[in-house]
């Protein structure tokens, strides 16, 4: 097992650098350069020369990745252009909130995924089954952010219910668990949810169906077990892959969730990132996709390692 | 993600038949031929027609568009904002500046399916090229270039588009370059697994043996073997293409106004939600409609060519 994780890590590292090499590029794709957002119009030459000294930008490409790859690695992801704050922290605050909607979201995807998957795959072509099918193409289909305009409709606009944006009563950037900062997380993690009920409902569909057609199966209940003894042995045999693809979810969801944060004003990363962009404020975009993509990349390794500890028959090789 | 494993089980079970499978010995019957049998089936599947026909009224209203809508979709009037659908002049309503709904749907459809569907195109051809070269050559240069691919796979696809548009700038190029970049590596992906599958079968070396040089055979014999897992999976892509596209441009980063397209549309009604809500979430009912027909058709396509012989 150790030398499985060993392997996996070996095989993650140049993914790691081909990761920040591309979020190091990004800000060379934008057109003019990083500084021009800040930089007054009539700013001298000096001034320009002044500022790309400070901000490493007279160096070559090469050198300046180098540069920017050590302080990364030192856990500084630069200084945000835009408000001159730390980007590491004003990321981690986000991220954080990201994952308190992302984790929510998650667990309502999984928990309706598989026991609309379970119904199906347990009644092939019943009218149970088809009504899992049609939510699967749903949830794959549905424009989220649109989604999130209806639900806002339907329950902050028409029903008042619900608080149709933020994150809490007090307006402020950090979510607690308490009832009324809950109230404001129903709406952006439904949303964000269908997506993954949908993908986890079709996953489990087809799992429960292909292992319940084996042999096992049949040879158990001849042997005289009663369909809870079955039932035990199906959830064994489908929880790893379920469990991976929840995982990969979850990164997606912390990924994606840029559109549905955007509908709700949620003060996570998709947020930041929005802002970021429209403030041209190159090193915040940049910190953020880093610190997402790095968190996707440990996310599939965890998801891997589980998989094969949980999966006796997944090869350690 | 389990997608390029069924593609890659289509084209090795599918009973792809190639020039240089031997011809069956039984009586000769005309055969309708691959593609052939994949569109008889698929003529049969009530659901995939009903969405194919969908996809098609939505394209020939797209095509027809500046010619057949009722009122010109940019000529707006403060007088007549947000009227409500069943107007007896805005059939649909008005938008938040007055202009018709039904009119701005209809010239949006032009947009929408053009940044939609254009990146999955351009992607099918360039990520076909890299996957079958890397499949084909094998060795060290598949290593090198699907380790790179790799690299892509590490970004969720909503957060690469949107991480790519957003240094480029906003504007349809930019959008249409952004999601290219999205969905290149995974057809790749597809694309390598496929032919990786296919490399080391008998009418591949016979090829080899008869002195086609290793382009030809990629062409003739590669090609025509894997194009098909290749074009469903691609085809697989376009409703998520579609809603990413229209996200794009719904956070800005896309169409500009006063252009009418769904996701813009979508955007600048949100001020709307109070006022008129039914009208603020019919652009959103347009791209859920054309998003839910492709994936039914592309499942349907994706059923037809699961042909055991």
């Amino acid at each position: 097992m150790l030398i499985y994780i060993l392997k996996r890590l070996v095989y993650v590292t140049p993914v790691a650098f081909g990761v920040s090499l591309v979020c190091f590029l990004l800000v060379h794709l934008a057109p003019g350069d990083a500084l021009s957002a800040v930089l007054p119009a009539d700013a001298t030459q000096e001034t320009i020369n002044e500022m790309k000294a400070a901000y490493g930008f007279d160096k070559p490409l090469p050198v300046q990745y180098l540069i920017w790859l050590w302080h990364v690695l030192h856990g500084d992801l630069g200084t945000s252009i835009a408000t001159g704050r730390p980007v590491l922290g004003e990321v981690t605050r986000a991220v954080i909130n990201s994952l308190i909607l992302a984790s929510v979201a998650t667990v309502i995807g999984f928990t309706f995924g598989t026991l609309f998957g379970f119904v199906a795959g347990y009644h092939r072509n019943s009218v149970a089954d088809r009504a899992a099918s049609a939510l699967s193409v749903f949830g794959v289909s549905v424009p989220h952010y649109w989604l999130g305009m209806v639900l806002v409709i339907v329950f902050s606009a028409t029903l008042g219910w619900l608080p149709p944006t933020g994150a809490g009563p007090d307006g402020s950037g950090n979510w607690r668990p308490d009832f009324d900062h809950l109230r404001y997380l129903i709406l952006p993690a439904v949303t964000m949810s269908v997506i993954p009920t949908g993908i986890i409902a079709r996953t489990v569909r087809a799992l429960v169906a292909d292992i319940l057609a084996q042999d096992f199966v049949e040879a158990l209940r001849a042997k005289g077990m009663d369909e809870f003894g079955v039932f035990k042995h199906v959830v064994r045999n489908a929880a790893p892959t379920a469990l991976a693809i929840m995982g990969l979810q979850l990164g997606y969801l912390l990924g994606g969730s840029i559109l549905v944060e955007t509908v709700f004003a949620w003060p996570g990363t998709g947020f930041l990132l929005n802002a970021a962009i429209f403030q041209r404020d190159l090193p915040l975009l940049q910190g953020s996709i880093l610190v997402l993509a790095m968190f996707f990349v440990v996310l599939n390794l965890l998801v891997d390692v589980m998989q094969t500890a949980l999966d006796p028959r997944i090869e350690r090789a | 993600m389990t997608a390029p494993i069924t593609a890659a089980s289509m084209a090795l079970d599918g009973g792809v038949l190639s020039a240089g499978d031997a011809a069956p010995e039984a009586a000769f019957v005309p055969s309708r031929g691959f593609w052939g049998h994949v569109g008889h089936r698929l003529v049969r599947d009530p659901v995939a027609m009903g969405a194919g026909a969908l996809i098609l009224l939505v394209v020939l209203i797209a095509i027809l568009a500046p010619w057949i809508t009722p009122m010109d979709p940019y000529k707006g009037s403060m007088l007549r904002r947000l009227k409500h659908v069943g107007d007896a002049t805005y059939w649909l309503g008005s938008d938040e500046l007055g202009r018709d709904m039904i009119s701005r749907l209809m010239l949006g459809a032009r947009l929408s399916l053009f940044i939609g569907v254009t990146p999955v195109l351009i992607a099918f051809v360039i990520g076909s090229a890299i996957g079958i070269l890397a499949g084909y050559v094998g060795g060290w240069l598949n290593t090198i270039l699907m380790r790179t691919i790799d690299v892509f796979f590490a970004f969720p696809s909503v957060l690469l588009a949107i991480a790519l548009s957003g240094a480029l700038g906003a504007g349809i190029f930019n959008s249409i370059v952004s999601l290219t970049c999205v969905f290149v590596p995974q057809i790749a992906r597809v694309a390598e697994s496929v032919t990786t599958g296919i490399r080391k079968r008998d009418y591949i070396d016979a090829a080899k043996l008869s002195g086609a040089s290793p382009l030809t055979i990629m062409r003739v014999q590669v090609l025509g073997n894997v194009v098909g897992p290749i074009f469903v999976y691609a085809t697989s892509l376009i409703s998520v293409s579609m809603i990413l596209a229209s996200g794009l441009s719904f956070l800005g980063l896309g169409v500009r106004p006063p252009e009418p397209e769904w996701g813009l549309m979508l955007n600048t009604l949100r001020t709307a939600i109070y006022a008129n809500p039914v009208v603020a979430a019919l652009p959103g009912v347009c791209i859920f409609i054309v998003s839910i027909a492709f994936n039914l058709f592309s499942d349907g396509l994706r059923a037809a060519m699961e042909i055991r012989q």
